[in-house]
């Protein structure tokens, strides 16, 4: 299985490819792709030199272009296509149709994936992707359980992704309009779920206060752990009562599961966090390494080791992991 | 301009499902959506039985559509999609891509959960027999306008147009969880709350309803204020998503202010009071979805 790790700036691509990423994806400075935040993401400058850094050293390089183009900015989408082929990146990750139509048009020979934002949960919609647009591999939507990954892949045409580790999607991805009714932007529309500029912090009695679009969303008592806020982790009242109605702050992690991932013929798996530090990528990309290292070694009595999972834990988003949708229980 | 009424997005009982139905055989509504798009578990009205309805709305002078799931995983809910697209009686909404792949060059409508944000897209679905479309709702005026400009011919602009906006799906069910129940064994509670569970903020703001596996808006969205500048648009159908009560209420009232009969702005006022939550269409503003145009409440 492949290795695929996120880089948001220069240090993170480096940090993945030294610590054994089969590729790197990132994306460019605006919102063509869906980690649009300040200060994050390639300049046309940095981009070739990321590029380069990981050809020289065996890795491979994607670009996320994955949002969704409306007409008056469809010249940026069209502009960042034609450079990445021109960049000589090894795969351009997509997910809007019009974007599919147009690379495959105009770069035939150009590798496209589709992103997990292109929402397809079964093998008819990859299908429609692969005879349309010729797309080689499909980043899966975390809803699917691992049953229904088996599935996916013994009928899709095409190479299977999927998450493995890092801050968990609670809706299927591409069709989540959560931040934008709050804030007015949305991944698909601008690139970040909760934009920092609509969120604000406020200290008072009660806690640290975090309000997205003015609506309070959570309020954090001292001591407790304040993550970034998305609608989908904080707390509500419903029903009388107030809880993680949606889901509680926490990271996917499935690395348990390698050895069924690599039985079930997944080609790759992908380490979440474009937003984290180089830091972040470093450890989590060597932690993996090493883990897809021992599961191709020796599936058969392949179990995480401790330390593993403690270096993990130190990043994970909420301290604590879950299988997600891959574990039946968990819906 | 056609009016036409979204499929039920609740789970109500059959016998709630079919009375409903009957009113709206005498409605004046134009184009009728029919089947469950949320959850397969939810199986009271069986294929057959929503073709039956379908054959009743169409003798009665409705244009029938049926239209498939939204979020699909099981290989039994891809069977019915099968059914569904191989129906040679009715138009189907793809309401996701491998309902569009089932199509095979047939004409299909999208629904609002597929996403067409561009005139590139909406080109390449025509190619493969897009007749309709349905415009995403998180969109603006201003993005509707320009698509309107690059439609491609034969292709029908369809506008999500009052009802609580559908936001997001999960593989969760979300009113199961507030039950404390596991989604395999969900005692089918999303029956309880016919137009869904409202889920509120920390401040009170009543904020999202749940209704299953699916997130909608608290509030209403309602365009039927902007009739004439809609209308100038070139919209040509604006849709209605039905609520357990006043569904009939709201299709008088736009089918009044369409045969200007009420001025749209009255007519929408007047919908106000029967909200679950109360009024947005910030949305279509470029604004924030909450948002409200008339109360103007954008903090």
């Amino acid at each position: 299985m492949e290795l695929v790790c996120p880089a948001g700036n220069l240090p993170s691509l480096k940090a993945a490819v030294d610590n054994g990423a089969d590729a790197v994806y990132f994306g460019f400075r605006d919102d063509t792709n869906a980690r649009h935040f300040a200060g994050l993401n390639f300049s046309p400058e940095k981009m070739a030199e990321g590029v380069q850094y990981a050809h020289d050293r065996d890795a491979r390089a994607f670009l996320a272009l994955n949002t969704f183009p409306q007409p008056e900015g469809w010249g940026r989408w069209q502009d960042a296509v034609d450079r990445a082929a021109e960049m000589g990146f090894d795969a351009l990750i997509a997910a809007d149709i019009g974007v599919l139509d147009y690379a495959c048009n105009r770069w035939p020979d150009l590798n496209l994936h589709l992103s997990v934002q292109g929402s397809a949960t079964n093998y008819e919609a990859i299908r429609f992707f692969h005879e349309n647009f010729g797309i080689n591999r499909v980043v899966v939507p975390r809803v699917l359980s691992l049953p229904q990954v088996k599935h996916v892949v013994e009928n899709s045409p095409v190479s299977i992704e999927v998450f493995g580790f890092g801050s968990l999607c609670v809706m299927v991805e591409g069709r989540c309009l959560l931040s934008s009714y709050a804030t007015g932007e949305s991944p698909n529309t601008f690139g970040a779920c909760s934009p920092a500029s609509a969120v604000e912090w406020r200290e008072t009695d009660k806690g640290l206060e975090t309000r997205l679009g003015g609506i309070l969303i959570e309020t954090v008592e001292k001591g407790e752990n304040a993550g970034y806020p998305t609608i989908c982790k904080a707390r509500f009242e419903v029903g009388g009562n107030t809880f993680h109605a949606i889901e509680e702050p926490t990271s996917l992690n499935t690395m348990e599961m390698l050895p069924e991932l690599q039985k079930a013929g997944i080609a790759a798996v992908k380490i979440e966090g474009r937003q984290r530090s180089p830091v972040y990528v470093k450890q989590v990309t060597r932690v993996w390494r090493a883990a897809l290292d021992a599961c191709a070694k020796d599936p058969e009595h392949f179990k995480p080791k401790t330390e593993w999972l403690a270096e993990l834990a130190k990043v994970s988003e909420g301290s604590q992991t879950t299988f997600g949708a891959y574990h039946r229980p968990w819906q | 301009m056609k009016l036409s009424l979204g499929p039920i997005t609740y789970f109500w009982t059959k016998e709630k499902t079919l009375e409903f139905y009957q009113q709206v055989e005498k409605s004046p509504v134009d184009i009728v959506y029919l089947g469950e798009i949320i959850c397969s578990k939810r199986a009271v009205i069986r294929f057959s039985d929503w073709m039956e309805i379908g054959e009743q709305l169409a003798a009665a002078g409705k244009e029938v559509v049926m239209s498939t799931m939204t979020l699909l995983e099981a290989e039994s809910e891809l069977k019915m999609m099968r059914r569904i697209c191989e129906n040679d009686r009715f138009l189907v909404e793809a309401n996701d891509i491998g309902a569009i792949q089932l199509m095979k060059g047939k004409p299909f409508v999208t629904g609002p959960s597929v996403n067409v944000y561009n005139q590139r897209a909406l080109a390449k679905l025509a190619k493969v027999g897009l007749c309709r479309w349905v415009f995403p709702v998180e969109l603006s005026e201003e993005t509707f306008a320009d698509m309107q400009e690059e439609r491609p011919e034969g292709v029908e602009s369809e506008l999500f147009a009052y009802g609580r906006l559908p936001l997001a799906y999960s593989a969760r069910c979300f009113t199961a969880r507030a039950h404390n129940l596991p989604k395999d064994d969900c005692d089918y509670k999303c029956g309880e709350y016919p137009d869904g569970m409202t889920l509120s903020a920390q401040d009170e703001t009543r904020f999202l309803s749940l209704n299953g596996i699916q997130t909608q808006s608290a509030h209403t969205f309602n365009l039927l204020a902007e009739l004439d500048e809609l209308r100038s648009l070139g919209v040509d159908i604006l849709r209605i998503s039905p609520q357990s009560e006043h569904t009939l209420e709201v299709i008088e009232a736009f089918h009044n202010a369409m045969q200007g009969e009420e001025s749209p702005e009255d007519a929408a006022a007047r919908l106000n009071k029967n909200m679950p939550t109360g009024p947005c269409d910030g949305y279509w503003h470029g604004k924030p979805g909450i948002a409200d145009s008339v109360l103007d409440n954008y903090k």
